[in-house]
This record gives C-alpha cells, structure tokens and sequence, in this order.
C-alpha cells in the first residue's frame, strides 16, 4: 500500500459544491424553520470544506484560519437564531415559514 | 492503486454486516415466544414510565445549552494558539489574554443578568 | 518563528474611531448591569455619548490613514466618509427611538448595545481591507439586526419579521462564504490588494480559473444584494420593515444599506476592477449590476404606488433607492469614473440617510403604542393638526423623490452624473423615469396630509424632546445639503479608493 494517497482539490471542491447546491435547495423547499437553517449550516459548511481544500491546494493557512471565523460566527447565529425560533414557537405554536403571513401585500 | 485493496474493503464490510445480523436471526428463528404483560412492558431499568414524552423543559436548559454553544465555540481560537505556543512571543499572549478577557466580560454579564440561575 | 505583527503595523490610531465605539459599547454594558432598574434611562444617553465620541474622534483623524492590524483593517477617506454617515444614523437612532421605546413598553438597554455593536460592524465594514473581515463584520451588523426587529416581542408580526430577516440574512451570508471560498481558491489570498493583483494575473494570462472568480464575484454580489435589498434579492424587505419596530427600520433601513454598500465597493472596485473578460473595457461585474439596478428602480418603484401602509411603502422606496446607488456602484466598474461613481454612491448614502432617518421619525410621532396608526388614510387631514411636522414630512417626500433644493436632488445628480459619465445613458434614463413614478407615491403622501379632510388622531398631545432634536438633525441635514451641495462636493472630492491608492492601473 501506499503511504499517502493524494486526493486532487477538484474533488473536495465537487463535493463542497454538490453540498452547497443542496443547502440552497433544503432553504428553498423545506418549510420548517429548523430544517431551514439546518440547510443554511450546511451551506456554510460547504463553503468550509471548499476553503480548506484550497488552503492545502495553495500550502497555507490563511484559509484554515478563515475557517475559523466561520464557525464562531455560525455560532452566535446559532445561538440567535434558535432562540428566535423558540420565540415565534411560544407565540404560535407552529415553525412553518408557509404561516408567516400576518403581512402581506 | 490495484483492485484488492479494494476488495478488502467490502469484504471487510460483508463481514460487518454478517456478524451482528446472524445472533440476531438465530434468536428469531430459535426462541421460544411466550408474550405477558410484564415481558412487552418498556424496559425502563424497572420503573414504569410516567406521562407523555411530550413534557415541557425547563427553559433554563435552553439558556444553558446557547451559552455553552458559544463559549465552546469561542474556544476553538485557543487551540491554534496553544499549540504555537512554544513559537509565539509576548504579541500573541497578549492578544489572547485580551480575547479571554472579553469572554470574562461576557461571563460576568452573564451571571449579573440570571443567566446562571437554575431556579 | 512565526512571522508577528509588531505595534508599529498594527497601526491602531487609525482605528481608533471603531474601536472606540466598540469599546464604549462593551463599557455600557458592563455600567448597565449595575445600573438599579430606575436608573436605566442613562443607558440610553450614555450609548448616545458614545456614539458622538466616535464621531468625534473620527473627525479628529481624518488625516491619519494608512493600514492596520497586518493590512486586513484600512483607513482612508472612504472610510472616515462612511463612519461620518454610520455614526450620524445612529446617533439619529438612538435619539428617534428613546421616548418610542417608553411609551410602547420596549424600553429594555439591550436596544442600545445591540445598536451600537450592529454600527461598529458597519464601520468595520467599511475599513474591510480583506475578505475575512468583510465576512466577520456583515455579521457583526447583521446578528444584532435580527435580534432588534424581533424586540417588540411578543408580537407576531415583530417576531415573524425578526425570524425572515434572521433566515434570509443567514441565507445570504451562506453565499457571501461559498463566494469567498472561490475566488480564495482562484487568487491564494483573501486580502484585497492581493486578490487584485492575483485576478489581474489571471485575466492576462487567460487561465481557466477566471471562471472560480466569475463565479465568486457572482455568489457575493447574490449575498450583498440580499443585504441591501435589491430586486431580485429584496422580498424580505417590505415584511421586515413593517414588522420590526419603527425606531430599528429606520436604523436598518439606512445602516444596513451603508454597510452592505460598503462592502460591495470595497469588494468591487478594489478587489475585482481588472475581471474585464471578452475584450470588454470594463469590469465583467458592470453589465450584470446595471441590470439588477434597473430592475430595483423599476419593481421598488411600482410596487410602491400599491402600497397603503407608510412604513411598507417606504420599504419598496428603500428597495428603490438601493436601485440608485447601485447604478453608481456599476458606475465605479469603468476604470475612468471608478472615483466618480465611488463619491456618487457615497454622496448619494449621506442624503438618503438623512431623508429616510427625517421620515421614519415623522412616523414613529403619528404611530400608536400598539403600532397601527401607520396607513397612508391616517395621515388625512394630518396638517391642520400638525403643521410644522406636515410641512417637514412634505419636505422629506420631496427629498425622497428628489427635488431641487432637497438633498435628495442632490445624491441623484451625482449618481446620474457617474452613470452618464461611464456611458450608461439607457440606465441614467430609466433612472429618470422611474424617479418621476416615485414623484407619484411621495405626492400622495402630500395630498393626504395637505388637501383631504380628516382627524388623524394623535398618540401624544406633545412632540418628545428627544424626538423632536433627531427630526431637527434630520431635517438640517437634509436641508444642508441640498442649499448649499458645494459642502458635499467639497467632502467627496478627496475621497478615492480606487487603482491610484494602489499604484496600479
């Protein structure tokens, strides 16, 4: 066997884009407010699996340390947004984005 | 790269599989099945359970659990840190030193607000 | 040894305006906790202190520019320009907001510390000299956002609004990191200059990886435009604006526009001028900004007319103007206007933020405790009883559309201008006629009060102080600068963030 087996960047790359496709389609076809945002942190995870890749691609680190920032910040949205979601549940009893309606026009 | 390194893999996989299924179908197949009452019941370490599932938390473990979300995260700065440490000088100590004391900060505030109460 | 910055290159005078404010936001929340519940009122006067120290501080040091914290933090007249209107909207903020949150049963601290931190993200946004910060402080202004169109709680609508901002704006920041990730991988860097020269390279020697950058410079411009609500990225907008209270729309409506701008320039025009593909002169952006800029002017425009609710209505308005300024920002991608259409945007940032503050103050003084009283039919006979708050929401309508001797006249005139000036004829025109639709709803909002019978029933018999001295500073500005435009030319004329500073191009 080999010691290393080297994986070329255009696979990670496919593999973060097939993962960010499918975060953007989860956002726009789920209609539960966590799956939602579930769909959104795969987006975001996406783009950190793209970020390290070329940061290996390119030997440095400036992109790891990107990845980082991302998920501390994809915390304090988290923390944010499930309390909103937990808000918005207390007051109607349902998560559904389709029965946030009380304006339209 | 050739074949049987491969093939390793799924036979490896093959086995997996095999290994847990088989005791469970023999005890299928061979068993006696004598069903009562107290054999259905939940097993529960014996304690019958109580209620629906469906019970209400208390919200502090809400407020606990986003806490420790965030400061878990926050933490995630201190490793690279750590690890270089050997290699930093004074510049990076103090920097950390401020970023910790900013998560002071937000502990304190924390705890002037109730967050930390459990009642 | 790893290779560290040294005091001297963190440079951190010239960021002391920001950090101040930071800083000051940090102190008032830890005087707050130990402020006795009677007491909190200073909470809101000690967030205003602080903002005016920064503003202070940044008029100070104007002339000190140059980089800092290892070049990803950069101070230049553009900076100091956006930190002037930054600073200005939320001093106007906390004012317009102090007497609302009172009377309508909201008055926690927690309002001014969020806003303070959400400007800080704003000036960080326009210092951003490399993509990581630009990321960090999108969200530094945007969290705090979601949390205060949410604070009228627990009112559905405030909430629902707060939830479809928080998704939408959480959506939008997922394509600003895949969009970074790309052009990351196509240029090796994340700091601007460097990007710059990286694509420069790339587009010279024709390498295949000008599509990673088509393709990253497309996924941010999808992210900015959901921050600063163009169309086809603007449908959260006229829901938030309404169910948020009025103090944070009129806060968001212009912070979060400046800062969103911000970074779009300063992703634009200093880190991909060069992207020109396929024998263009311009940059590869300038094309697909015009058309969303022509888009924006013309549905904010329209769907405006439709609309009975002010506070919705002025949301599409602020769909409208975002159309504006956009048609300078595609401006700034023709190497020869790059500073004109980067002033014409600013310029046009000032005015607005002024004009809009002006006419969400006028709102929040007509609005009940429960919110409603916002439609257009409560402002029916509204000069019989009001006059001098009448005439000054006359005066800012006709800012809003951009009459002669308003600021408003003057932020289009620059914006036409740049986009005259970089051969955009077709855009300046129907830039022009959708200002004239736009004439259409902000007249109305004039008939109403002027020329049809009506009791609009007052909230409060009196104007609060506070209140009254953020529609003055409003309403001044709007005033200034439109009588005497030469301070504003004055003002932008220096301000260049373009090739020159890099010594390029």
């Amino acid at each position: 066997m080999q010691p290393t087996v080297f994986v070329p960047t255009d696979l990670y790359v496919m593999l973060s884009a097939v993962l960010f496709v499918m975060g953007v389609l989860g956002v726009l076809i789920r209609r539960n407010a966590i799956l939602v945002f579930m769909s959104v942190e795969l987006m975001l995870n996406a783009g950190n699996l793209a970020l390290v890749a070329f940061a290996r691609q390119w030997g440095l680190a400036n992109g790891q340390v990107f990845v980082f920032f991302v998920m501390t910040v994809a915390a304090a949205e988290v923390a944010v947004g499930l309390a909103l979601i937990v808000a918005i549940f207390r007051t109607k009893r349902s998560i559904d984005i389709d029965d946030l309606h009380e304006m339209k026009g | 790269m050739n074949l049987n390194e491969w093939a390793f893999v799924g036979i490896f996989l093959a086995i997996a599989g095999i290994l847990p299924a088989v005791p469970i179908l023999l005890g299928w197949l061979l068993g006696p099945r004598k069903p009562n009452p107290i054999k259905t019941d939940t097993y529960e370490c014996g304690i019958e359970t109580v209620g629906d599932t469906w019970v209400q938390f208390k919200v502090q473990y809400y407020i606990f659990a986003l806490v420790f979300v965030i400061f878990d995260v926050e933490m995630l700065f201190l490793f690279p840190w750590a690890v270089a440490y050997q290699r930093l000088d004074l510049f990076a100590f103090v920097a950390m030193t401020i970023f910790i004391l900013l998560l002071t900060i937000d502990l304190f505030i924390l705890w002037r607000k109730g967050a930390l109460e459990w009642t | 040894m790893i290779e560290l910055p040294t005091l001297e290159s963190l440079n951190v005078v010239v960021t002391l305006p920001a950090l101040a404010l930071v800083l000051g936001a940090i102190v008032l929340l830890l005087v707050d906790v130990f402020l006795p519940e009677r007491r909190r009122w200073i909470t809101g006067w000690l967030a205003l202190i602080g903002v005016l120290v920064s503003l202070g501080i940044t008029l100070l040091t104007t002339d000190r520019t140059g980089e800092a914290f290892g070049g990803m933090f950069v101070a230049d007249s553009f900076t100091a320009f956006l930190n002037v209107v930054v600073l200005i909207t939320a001093a106007v903020g906390i004012l317009i907001a102090m007497d609302y949150l009172r009377r309508t049963d909201m008055n926690r601290s927690e309002y001014y510390f969020l806003l303070l931190f959400s400007t800080g993200g704003m000036m960080f946004m326009g210092a951003a000299n490399d993509l990581i910060v630009i990321f960090v402080a999108l969200e530094l202004l945007s969290i705090p956002l979601y949390v205060m169109s949410g604070f009228r709680r627990p009112e559905t609508r405030s909430e629902e609004s707060a939830l479809k901002y928080f998704l939408l704006g959480a959506f939008s920041s997922g394509f600003l990191v895949y969009g970074i990730a790309l052009i990351y991988g196509a240029t090796g860097s994340t700091h601007l200059p460097a990007v710059w020269a990286a694509v420069s390279a790339i587009v010279e020697g024709g390498s295949s990886a000008v599509y990673l950058v088509l393709l990253g410079a497309g996924l941010i411009v999808v992210a900015l435009g959901f921050k600063v609500a163009a169309v086809p990225f603007h449908m959260w907008t006229p829901d938030v604006y309404e169910g948020a209270p009025t103090p944070v729309t009129a806060f968001m409506s212009v912070g979060a526009k400046a800062g969103g701008f911000a970074a779009l320039l300063r992703v634009l025009v200093i880190g991909l001028p060069s992207l020109i593909v396929a024998e263009q002169t311009a940059a590869a952006w300038v094309d697909a900004l015009a058309l969303i800029a022509a888009l924006t002017m013309i549905l904010g425009n329209f769907a405006a007319i439709m609309q009975t609710n002010l506070k919705r209505m002025l949301a599409y308005s602020s769909i409208a103007h975002a159309g504006y300024i956009l048609m300078a920002v595609a401006a700034a991608g023709h190497p020869a206007v790059a500073n004109q259409g980067v002033q014409a945007a600013l310029m046009y940032l000032l005015t607005y933020a002024f004009t809009n503050l002006g006419a969400f103050g006028i709102i929040i003084a007509v609005e009940r405790n429960d919110g409603s009283g916002v439609s257009l039919d409560d402002l029916r006979g509204f000069s019989r009883q009001r006059p001098w708050l009448a005439l000054l929401m006359a005066f800012f309508m006709l800012s809003l559309t951009g009459i002669p001797l308003t600021a408003g006249f003057v932020g289009k005139w620059y914006v036409f201008w740049a986009s005259i000036n970089a051969g955009q004829v077709v855009l300046a025109v129907i830039g022009v006629l959708t200002s004239v639709v736009g004439a259409f709803y902000y007249v109305r909002v004039i008939v109403r009060m002027f020329l049809e019978e009506g009791s609009a029933d007052l909230a409060q018999p009196r104007l609060p102080r506070t209140l009254r001295a953020g529609l003055i500073v409003a309403g001044l500005g709007t005033l200034i600068f439109g009588v005497l435009p030469f301070l504003a030319a004055d003002m932008t004329t220096g301000i260049q963030i373009a090739l020159a500073a890099l010594g390029g191009g």
